[in-house]
């Protein structure tokens, strides 16, 4: 009906936290990509999830030690208290594991699935988790987007930051399908990016982050291996920008989003 | 937050398709439930089915997106003139200014589920003819949305299990503010499939009977299905009479996967974001369309949180009775709900609920009446400890 005028989509990056196959965090990940580290392709490694309590962690599965691991890491990187965080998970598909032992079940006579399997089959499973393990009753949204689901969280959650200015964790992550559903979504391993994002700068600023629609083309990584993580893991989208932070560079980078609707990144090196 | 007009809004459950039938149904006290003769399912529960939804054709363009969800998907879209009205929005504003906020639990999961039976008995591999992108995936609702409209601009699904619609009209309203997009479609579709059902009977909330909310007796859900749909704009003076989104609150229980928390504290304080981001009192609340499963834990620890914001004073009601419990939908299904009420002084009433739980105290309305209202707050609570309050307004 009226017409605004937009608001800016703007934030500080305070903290970073990444896992991906062949990059274990944060430090390595940046090493590699300011070329002072070559990429050595390994599978994903995932810590044990230490912070939730016994109950929890027996159950915990793959895509909760992944969220764990890289949501805790930007927040110790930002030096940030957990337990006060609003959060953005996004994903392009829940615990895959979990989905074919249950689809595989139901295709049987004995449809008495676990009750344990069927709490765990929800997207928001990695979230509620992290709930349990921070003890943080701030919001949290969990999003899907397939493989537009980096740009479908950092949408929200800079709308988090912008219009209800609190600080907020945006946990963007994938896993893998075992066969035969591999076959049909070729996710190849767990891997995801974690940014706190803040409405105001402080002395951890990393940089300043803005957002605009483009239609321009996706930046893509000089590395073929790099590039392939790009492309092969929907959160790893996010990589064009991670490497101007690794790298501390100002700059504009486009990243792939929902065609054709893209995403334009300003950054601005604090 | 400043109000955002429901220029448009449609539901249709198994109380029928769009409002009118809705309206009646719950002017009337009728409930949807049936005995469960879904599919292949053996369970003794009664649920809320959608009649026809199989019978509904995709257009051959979209055929990718076909499964149970996206056709209850469309007929939902094609009720009460939604689909006219969206399309007069993306006219108004261009294709890439509407965006696409939809919530859903399990999506077309039903697709895999039904491919899982048809499996190469050499390889295991699942059929040619299975897509998962455009159905089983959680996006698969909201990309069908946005192909079916032909926009070009943002979208996302929210799933937050049975909060995930009523938290993409928080999520929309921010994307508002920011003036990132003009309009929006928000709303959810969840439709029944084995993992639903066959799940909550595994957790033991699945009543033998129709499900009782509130009620001594109440021993758990009806699962239900639907669709339901709202166009959000911005608006200067909303014409006297228009349903208004006056404010959101969302919050996390911390507690635990599958039961809320005990007291009630993170419904509560989704209640109380939900007032703030209205700058609303209690006392401002004239309806409360609960989020009342009629599981023992919901209805006991909502009914703690609803009373010690609220006392007994304000009239209070779960609509499940009548539509099941739609999961991932119920959130929108139960906006259309408190537009409707808003809209016809209407009461709603809770069909199945017969003896009052006397442990909890509320203004619980077990039959529908007409009252004059001006504002409702409608709550939704998912697996997971997701909490999510919204309050409508009609313009004066």
């Amino acid at each position: 009906m009226i017409a605004s005028a937009p608001i800016p989509l703007s934030a500080w990056i305070e903290g970073i936290g990444l896992l991906a196959p062949g990059l274990p965090d944060w430090p390595s990940a940046r090493a590699v990509l300011r070329g002072e580290q070559p990429f050595t392709a390994a599978p994903s490694l995932l810590p044990a999830p230490t912070i939730l309590p016994p109950a929890e962690r027996r159950r915990a599965s793959r895509v909760v030690k992944l969220t764990l691991a890289i949501g805790l890491e930007a927040a110790a990187h930002a030096a940030a208290d957990v337990g006060t965080l609003a959060t953005v998970f996004s994903a392009s598909g829940a615990d895959g594991h979990n989905c074919h032992a249950l689809c595989e079940q139901l295709a049987t006579d004995d449809r008495q699935i676990s009750p344990t399997r069927f709490h765990n089959s929800v997207h928001n499973a990695a979230a509620g988790y992290w709930g349990i393990a921070t003890k943080s009753m701030a919001p949290c949204q969990v999003i899907c987007g397939f493989d537009a689901s980096f740009g479908a969280g950092l949408l929200d959650a800079l709308g988090q930051v912008v219009i209800d200015r609190q600080p907020t964790l945006l946990i963007a992550y994938d896993s893998e399908y075992p066969e035969p559903l591999h076959a049909k979504r070729d996710t190849p391993d767990c891997g995801g990016v974690a940014l706190l994002l803040t409405p105001t700068r402080t002395t951890r600023s990393l940089a300043a982050i803005t957002v605009s629609p483009s239609n321009a083309s996706a930046a893509q990584l000089a590395e073929p291996a790099l590039e392939n993580l790009r492309t092969a893991i929907p959160a790893l989208r996010s990589l064009p920008l991670l490497q101007l932070l690794a790298r501390g560079e100002s700059g504009r980078v486009c990243l792939d989003y929902l065609a054709p609707m893209q995403l334009n990144v300003d950054l601005q090196a604090c | 937050m400043t109000p955002l007009l429901l220029s448009g809004y449609t539901a249709t459950t198994c109380l029928g398709r769009g409002l009118d039938a809705t309206l009646a149904a719950l002017r009337d006290g009728r409930s949807g439930l049936q005995p469960c003769h879904f599919e292949t399912v053996d369970l003794a529960t009664w649920i809320g089915e959608v009649p026809a939804v199989d019978a509904e054709k995709l257009p051959k363009s979209l055929a990718r997106y076909d499964c149970r969800n996206n056709r209850l998907a469309q007929l939902g879209l094609q009720a009460d003139g939604f689909a006219e009205r969206v399309r007069a929005a993306v006219a108004r504003y261009g294709k890439a200014r509407v965006g696409v906020f939809l919530g859903t639990s399990t999506a077309g999961i039903l697709q895999t589920e039904l491919a899982y039976r048809r499996r190469d008995p050499a390889s295991g591999a699942l059929p040619d003819d299975f897509i998962y992108r455009t159905t089983h995936n959680s996006f698969s609702l909201a990309e069908f949305t946005r192909d079916y409209f032909g926009l070009e601009g943002p979208a996302m699904a929210v799933s937050t299990a049975c909060s995930s619609s009523a938290k993409v009209f928080a999520a929309a309203a921010r994307q508002l503010a920011l003036g990132s997009i003009d309009a929006a479609i928000v709303g959810g579709v969840d439709t029944l499939c084995l993992t639903t059902l066959y799940g909550f009977a595994s957790l033991q909330l699945t009543s033998s009977q129709p499900c009782r909310p509130y009620d001594e007796n109440r021993d758990g859900i009806s699962v239900g299905e639907g669709a339901a749909f709202a166009l959000l704009e911005r608006v200067d003076q909303a014409a006297s009479g228009s349903i208004l989104l006056l404010g959101t609150g969302e919050s996390s229980d911390a507690y635990h996967m599958s039961s809320p928390h005990p007291e009630g504290l993170g419904a509560r304080m989704a209640m109380q974001a939900a007032l703030n981001s209205a700058s609303l009192n209690a006392a401002d609340i004239d309806y409360i369309n609960l989020h009342g499963t009629a599981t023992p834990a919901n209805d006991a620890a909502e009914g703690k949180a609803v009373g010690a914001l609220f006392g007994d004073r304000v009239p209070a009601s779960s609509t499940k009775g009548a539509t099941g419990h739609t999961l991932g939908a119920a959130g929108a299904v139960e906006a259309v709900i408190c537009a409707l009420a808003l809209s016809h002084d209407l009461l709603p009433g809770s069909p199945g609920t017969t003896t009052l739980d006397p442990a909890i105290p509320l203004a619980y309305q077990l039959s529908s009446r007409p009252a004059p209202l001006r504002r409702a707050l409608s709550n939704s609570f998912g697996f997971g400890g997701s909490n999510c309050s919204l309050i409508f307004g009609v313009a004066p």
